[in-house]
């Protein structure tokens, strides 16, 4: 059988609006996968720990404040420094589409930003490990 | 369609309707559904002005005044907001709604780590009283009142607005304010906790008996069912759940010794407006009346204008949508509609950008528009509760009246909301209603106009939205002004004054005393903060599945 994907949803820095991770949440776990959330306000070095504590494959980040270029980097230079090389980043929430391509130069995986539906998620996941 | 259940014949027709809240409405209503419900004007409506307020708080209503407009407004520097407080107060608008970057709102100041990337970004970064000085030039604070969108260090907030205020010349009773500070909701919705409960509640308890003592315009809470809602809830849950958390500030309050007489005509209640038309005004109107049943019945309040559920019905967030991004212009100017058709006091708008960011000066000069439309052209100053009597309205009013009981009566029977939110019961419960509701919409049993179930969207709204942009310097600025005013204000009075706040903090005594004074020795917001993460901890959220 094959190995079930493992995911953070992890929601990084100040912002609190956590309905889009919890249900996304909901809807990767409903779709098989095992899910880990992270709960609030977590700082990337938290974000970090737990992937690796949990052996995680992927991270999704959920992001409505508006800071997801300047938290994404960070997160990605810290993987690096963790050795985190085959966890793959995804990034969603309130993301405008011309930061699309910014935030795939700096090796976000997939972007689901509001409105994505939640077979596209599924898919884009899964995808990245076909 | 819509955020109701249809169901539909073969030929299109619809057969069932049933809202959210549960209620299930039929083709046609006339007197016999009155009847049925047993429905008496006397007891259900009421004159307006008159107990139980269903049909309005005031006798006139829109004739005498037209509502209050508070758009959410702030962002960047403090210099930056009070230009857009300005702008808006210029065209016309009549009470300030400061948005708070989120820094602020956690307790942080601009150079912590935690704060990097944030300053600024979805409201003023504010750190000491010297920001406020520059936020609240010019403005008239006799005149304009100020809602502050703050919960977690709401006291302190409240003691710099006093502070401010007392820096230009105006006495504390001349100023009005209303500082959300309901930190129930954010721990169920929002998310902006740092205490845990029992602190959180003791921190909104504090204000509240500061207000009703020191602070005679200032209204110290406002609860917000409007968060519940956007993260699940139904209207009739948003309605009850508010009221629970109310009751739990209430009974906090009168552990001090102080009546509900005395303190439960400064609540007021932030109400969101989106979803089935029909459905939030039964919703509102039943909530004006279920308040004040309440308040008479449970708390012995006897004085009317204390039974008032006054509030701001508005927002509507959670009905935005990314795609399409200016149909939310019409969403937005039918949202106002049901909330003018309620009656509602004082409203504020989503604008119908905020699907992607903080509005531009456009938009929310659109949304002002749009209110202004609705009161002053088409009519809806001309007759106090014109709903009032429609078989259809006042029928589906009363079973949401009972909606509203079910729902408080379960949450009363797992022991009230404090143990509700402290187990997360509340949080999962909602999570999972949203999680269905979200599924409705992608497989097409909800309908929303310019969504294609199971589709998503990438091209519309790319480009088109011209997007309120993030100013890098914002940060480096106030970051600036932080490194400065350490360098000037009299250390010596700060560390004074957070010893004094510290000590209060570990007692039963009122912190807002103290806080005031560590605003007006220029004692940052990160520092005031600190010492109750000090004394108090923080929240461990419960699990949610």
């Amino acid at each position: 059988m094959k190995k079930k994907i493992r995911i953070l949803i992890a929601k990084p820095g100040l912002d609190g609006h956590d309905k889009g991770a919890k249900i996304v949440s909901l809807a990767l776990r409903d779709a098989g996968m095992e899910v880990i959330y992270s709960g609030l306000h977590q700082s990337l070095e938290q974000v970090i720990q737990t992937a690796i504590q949990e052996t995680v494959d992927v991270i999704g980040l959920s992001i409505m404040s508006g800071a997801h270029l300047p938290i994404s980097e960070k997160l990605i230079g810290m993987m690096k420094e963790h050795g985190l090389d085959d966890v793959k980043l995804t990034v969603g929430g309130v993301i405008p589409h011309r930061d699309i391509p910014k935030l795939k130069e700096m090796g976000v995986a997939e972007v689901f930003p509001g409105g994505t539906s939640f077979e596209d998620i599924i898919n884009g996941i899964n995808k990245l490990f076909k | 369609m819509g955020v109701a259940k249809y169901i539909k014949d073969e030929r299109g027709a619809i057969k069932e309707v049933t809202y959210q809240s549960g209620i299930k409405v039929k083709p046609v209503y006339g007197p016999q559904d009155l009847e049925k419900a047993g429905f008496e004007y006397d007891k259900d409506l009421g004159n307006p002005g008159e107990y139980p307020f269903t049909r309005s708080l005031h006798p006139q209503s829109y004739r005498s005044r037209a509502w209050t407009t508070r758009q959410y407004t702030g962002f960047g520097t403090p210099e930056e907001t009070n230009e857009r407080f300005k702008l808006m107060i210029a065209n016309g608008q009549n009470g300030l709604n400061v948005a708070f970057d989120l820094p602020t709102q956690m307790g942080y100041d601009s150079d912590h780590p935690l704060a990097e990337g944030e300053v600024g970004r979805v409201g003023m970064a504010i750190d000491s009283l010297k920001d406020f000085e520059t936020a609240f030039a010019g403005i008239p604070l006799d005149r304009i009142g100020s809602g502050l969108t703050i919960n977690a260090v709401a006291t302190i907030m409240m003691a710099m607005y006093q502070a401010v205020a007392e820096k230009f010349g105006y006495s504390r009773e001349q100023i009005s304010t209303t500082p959300q500070n309901d930190i129930l909701k954010e721990m169920i919705g929002r998310g902006a906790w740092i205490f845990p409960v029992e602190h959180g509640v003791r921190l909104v308890g504090d204000s509240i008996e500061y207000a009703v003592k020191e602070l005679p315009r200032s209204n110290p809470v406002s609860i917000c069912g409007y968060h519940i809602r956007e993260s699940g809830a139904t209207p009739a849950q948003e309605i009850a759940y508010a009221f629970e958390i109310a009751k739990a500030y209430i009974d906090n309050v009168v552990q001090r010794g102080i009546k509900p007489e005395e303190f439960v005509g400064r609540f007021s209640f932030n109400f969101n407006v989106y979803g089935n038309l029909w459905e939030q005004i039964a919703k509102f109107r039943a909530a004006r009346k279920l308040w004040a049943k309440m308040l008479k019945n449970e708390y012995g309040v006897t004085e009317k204008k204390k039974l008032f559920l006054r509030g701001l019905f508005g927002g509507g967030g959670s009905g935005l949508t990314k795609e399409q991004p200016e149909n939310n212009i019409m969403r937005g100017a039918y949202y106002a509609l049901g909330a003018a058709l309620s009656g509602a006091q004082t409203i504020a708008l989503c604008s119908f950008d905020e699907a992607y960011t903080i509005p531009t000066p456009r938009s929310a000069l659109l949304s002002l528009r749009t209110l202004e439309i609705l009161m002053d052209e088409v009519g809806l100053r001309d007759t106090v509760d014109p709903l009032a009597g429609s078989y259809f309205i006042e029928t589906i009013t009363l079973e949401m009246e009972n909606k509203i009981l079910e729902e408080m009566k379960e949450v009363e029977a797992l022991g009230g909301m404090v143990k509700c939110i402290s187990t997360g019961l509340i949080q999962r419960k909602i999570s999972s209603q949203a999680y269905e509701y979200e599924k409705g919409l992608q497989s097409g049993e909800y309908k929303k106009v310019g969504i294609t179930p199971g589709k998503t969207d990438k091209e519309s709204g790319t480009t088109d939205v011209e997007l309120h942009e993030y100013n890098e310097e914002w940060a480096e600025k106030s970051r600036a002004n932080l490194k400065e005013l350490r360098r000037t204000r009299n250390q010596q009075d700060v560390n004074q004054s957070l010893k004094a706040l510290e000590k209060a903090s570990m007692t039963n005594e009122n912190v807002m005393p103290y806080l005031v004074k560590c605003c007006h020795a220029y004692a940052t917001v990160g520092e005031m903060a600190g010492v109750f993460r000090q004394t108090f901890g923080e929240w461990n959220e419960p699990e949610f599945y």
